[in-house]
C-alpha cells in the first residue's frame, strides 16, 4: 500500500473501516508503529536487582527485559542468534545467564554470546558471524521509574516523545509518601478479538460509560450504601461513578499531544475514592505525603485529578488509582491487554488494599464493568468487517478544539472525540514517513 | 469416624454440590445466590496458589454484597457480554470431604466447564473448595474458591460463573 492511498484513509472527521481491518496494514502498523515508537515496558521495580530479568513484546518481537551486572537495563531479543528459538520462557525471575534449549547457546544479561558448544567447528568465532549474540533493542530509556524501548535506531528522544504527559507520570510518582512506586498485586491479562487501537479510543471516550457499562451502573444503584470498610464499597462506588450524569462528563477537561497521546481530567465526585476530597480513609496518607512535601505541595499533589492518559501506541494508565495497563497487538483483530496496579511506597498498606479492590472492578477479567467493554470492542470488530459502509465517524467536536498551553489541544468538552482524531494524525504520521 | 469415611455426609454434599451446579446450568441465578451465607466470599484467584484476596487481585472476589450486584448486572437486558447469555454444563467430580469441624465442611472437587456463547464454545477446568456451613435453612456457602488451571493466561472476558 502506497502513501498515497493510506493518506486517503484518514480524513479530517472519518477514518477508513480498513484501519482495523486490513492484515497488510496491521503488518505496517508494526514495522511503521510498534517499530519507531517508544513503547512503554514495565518498570523499573520489576528488575530492581542484577539478573532480574521480566519478557514482554515490543509489537510482534518477544523481548527480555533485564536488569545487567553493570546496573543497567538492557532490552534483548527473545531469539537465540543461533537457530532462532526463544531463550527464555520464564514470565519473570532472576538468572545470571539465558541458555537455548536447542542447542546450549548461552548468553550474558548483557545478550552477549558467553558460550556455544563445539566453538571449534567454526571458519570463525562463532560470535562474530552472529553479532556478538542476542539482537539488542537500540534505544532503552525511563521516565520517573517506568522503563521505554525504541526498536528504532533513530527517533525522539523519550522527554521529547512523552512531551507533556510527562507530567501524568509525575502525577503517578509524586502521590507517593516515599516518592517511589512499585508494581505489586498480580497482572491481568484480558484478551478480545478486535483491533488494537479499539481499546486506545476507548478509555478517554466519556460517551461511552452510559451505554456500554449501563448494566453494572444500574446494578450497583440497587444497592443499599456499603458499610464503613466493607470490601466490596471502592468497586460499587466506581460503577456507581460510571452513571456520572451528562454535565460532569462535557465539563471534565480533555487534551491531546503530540505522537498521539491524550489525558482526561477526573470526573470523580465520591471522596471515598479520591485523596483530594479529605475522605477520613485518606488521614493518615495525606499525613505520610505532608510529611514529606509539606503541606501545600501535597495539597498541590493530591488535587492534580487525572483520569486516564494515554501514550500512544501501547499504554494506558491512571496516575491518581495506580494503574497501568499495556496494549499487546496479536493480530489486526486479536488484541492482549496487560492491566498492572503499583503500589505506592510509603502509604499505610490499606491504601494498597483499595487499589487492588478497584483493579478487580476496572481490569478484571470477570469484571461486570470490563468484559462489557470487550463486548463492545469484539461487536465494532465484527461490524467493521461489514461493506455496507467503508467509513467510521470522528466528528464529535471536530470544529472546537481549543489550542492550550504546552502545545496542546483541549476538546471542546470532555465528550470530544478529539482523543481520537488525535491517535490518527499520530497514526498517518507514522504510516506515511519515510524508512 | 473421619468426616473422610462418612459416606452418608459425603452423599449429602454430593447432592448440593450437583443442586448448585444444576441451579448455574439453568439460568437461576437468584436461588444460587441464595445459596451463600451473608458473610460469605467467592474467590476466583489470579495466581495458582494465591494465598491473599485483600493484597492482591484475583479474576473475582465478591463479598455477598458484590456478588449481587454481579448476578443482578447478569440479568439487565443490556449486560451486553452476556447478550446472548452463556449456556453451560458444570461437571462436578471428584467430590472430597476434606475436613469437618463444628458446622463447617470443607469440601474440594474439581469442576469441568463447558461453556457456548455465540459460535464459541470454551472449556474450563478448576480445582474448587467449598466452606460448606450447617444452617437453619440446611447447607450454605460461606466460601467457595475455584482456581483456574489457566488462571494467569491471556483470557477472553469470563462471563458465566464458575
Amino acid at each position: 500500500m502506497n502513501v498515497q492511498s493510506i493518506k486517503g484513509l484518514v480524513q479530517p472527521e472519518r477514518v477508513h473501516r480498513a484501519v482495523y481491518t486490513d492484515a497488510a496494514l496491521f503488518d505496517l502498523e508494526m514495522d511503521r508503529i510498534f517499530g519507531r515508537a517508544w513503547l512503554i515496558l514495565g518498570h523499573e521495580s520489576q528488575v530492581r536487582s542484577p539478573g532480574e530479568f521480566f519478557t514482554t513484546r515490543m509489537g510482534r518481537e518477544p523481548v527480555i527485559v533485564t536488569r545487567h551486572a553493570d546496573g543497567s537495563v538492557r532490552v534483548l531479543v527473545n531469539r537465540c542468534a543461533h537457530r532462532g528459538a526463544r531463550v527464555c520462557e520464564a514470565t519473570a525471575g532472576t538468572t545470571t545467564e539465558f541458555v537455548c534449549a536447542y542447542h546450549g547457546w548461552t548468553y550474558g544479561t548483557d545478550g552477549r554470546l558467553a558460550g556455544l558448544p563445539l566453538p571449534d567447528g567454526y571458519a570463525r568465532p562463532a560470535g562474530d558471524s552472529v553479532g556478538g549474540g542476542l539482537a539488542r533493542v537500540p534505544r532503552v530509556d525511563s521516565y520517573r521509574g517506568f522503563l521505554f524501548a525504541s526498536l528504532a535506531e533513530h527517533g525522539p528522544t523519550l522527554a521529547e516523545f512523552l512531551g507533556p504527559l510527562r507530567a501524568s507520570f509525575d502525577d503517578f510518582v509524586e502521590r507517593a509518601p516515599a516518592g517511589e512506586v512499585e508494581v505489586a498485586g498480580g497482572v491481568f491479562k484480558h484478551a478480545y478479538q478486535g483491533n488494537w487501537k479499539l481499546v486506545l479510543e476507548n478509555h478517554n471516550d466519556t460517551v461511552h460509560p452510559a451505554f456500554v457499562h449501563a448494566s453494572s451502573i444500574w446494578a450497583a444503584r440497587q444497592e443499599p450504601v456499603a458499610p464503613d470498610g466493607a470490601y466490596s464499597e471502592i468497586g460499587v462506588r466506581q460503577m456507581l461513578q460510571n452513571g456520572a450524569p451528562w454535565e460532569i462528563w462535557e465539563n471534565t477537561g480533555l487534551w491531546v499531544a503530540g505522537y498521539g497521546h491524550s489525558w482526561m481530567a477526573d470526573y470523580h465526585d465520591d471522596s471515598r475514592l479520591v485523596a483530594a476530597l479529605e475522605h477520613p480513609a485518606f488521614a493518615e496518607y495525606r499525613v505520610a505525603l505532608e510529611r514529606r512535601l509539606g503541606r501545600e505541595e501535597a495539597a498541590r499533589v493530591l488535587g492534580e485529578l487525572r483520569w486516564n492518559s494515554i501514550v500512544y501506541p501501547n499504554c494506558s494508565f491512571m496516575s491518581q488509582f495506580r494503574q497501568l495497563r499495556i496494549v499487546h497487538p496479536i493480530a489486526v483483530d486479536r488484541t492482549v491487554v496487560y492491566a498492572y496496579s503499583f503500589r505506592l511506597k510509603g502509604a499505610p498498606e490499606r491504601m494498597f488494599r483499595d487499589t487492588v479492590a478497584f483493579a478487580n472492578v476496572v481490569n478484571g477479567t470477570a469484571s461486570p464493568v470490563l468484559t462489557d467493554d470487550l463486548e463492545v470492542y469484539e461487536r465494532a470488530q465484527q461490524g467493521l468487517g461489514a461493506r455496507g459502509s467503508d467509513w467510521v465517524f470522528l466528528g464529535r467536536g471536530q470544529s472546537g478544539d481549543l489550542p492550550d498551553r504546552d502545545g496542546t489541544l483541549r476538546g471542546r468538552s470532555g465528550t470530544s472525540e478529539v482523543h481520537i482524531r488525535n491517535q490518527f494524525a499520530a497514526w498517518l504520521e507514522y504510516m506515511t514517513a519515510e524508512p | 469416624m473421619r468426616a473422610a469415611d462418612d459416606v452418608e455426609l459425603r452423599s449429602e454434599i454430593e447432592q448440593f454440590l450437583y443442586h448448585e451446579a444444576w441451579l448455574l446450568d439453568h439460568d437461576r441465578l437468584d436461588e444460587w445466590l441464595e445459596l451463600f451465607t451473608e458473610d460469605a466470599t467467592y474467590w476466583v484467584p489470579l495466581q495458582p496458589d494465591q494465598a491473599d484476596p485483600l493484597s492482591s487481585s484475583s479474576i473475582v472476589y465478591d463479598d455477598r454484597r458484590l456478588l449481587e450486584v454481579r448476578v443482578r448486572q447478569f440479568q439487565h437486558p443490556r449486560a451486553h457480554a452476556r447478550v446472548p447469555a452463556p449456556r453451560t454444563v458444570h461437571q462436578v467430580g471428584n467430590v472430597r470431604v476434606v475436613e469437618a469441624e463444628g458446622h463447617d465442611v470443607r469440601v474440594g472437587s474439581t469442576l469441568v466447564l463447558v461453556e457456548y456463547r455465540r459460535e464459541r464454545q470454551r472449556v474450563w477446568g478448576a480445582l474448587v473448595e467449598h466452606r460448606l456451613r450447617r444452617t437453619a435453612e440446611g447447607l450454605r456457602i460461606a466460601a467457595k474458591r475455584v482456581d483456574l488451571v489457566n488462571s494467569e493466561a491471556e483470557l477472553d472476558g469470563i462471563v458465566c460463573i464458575l
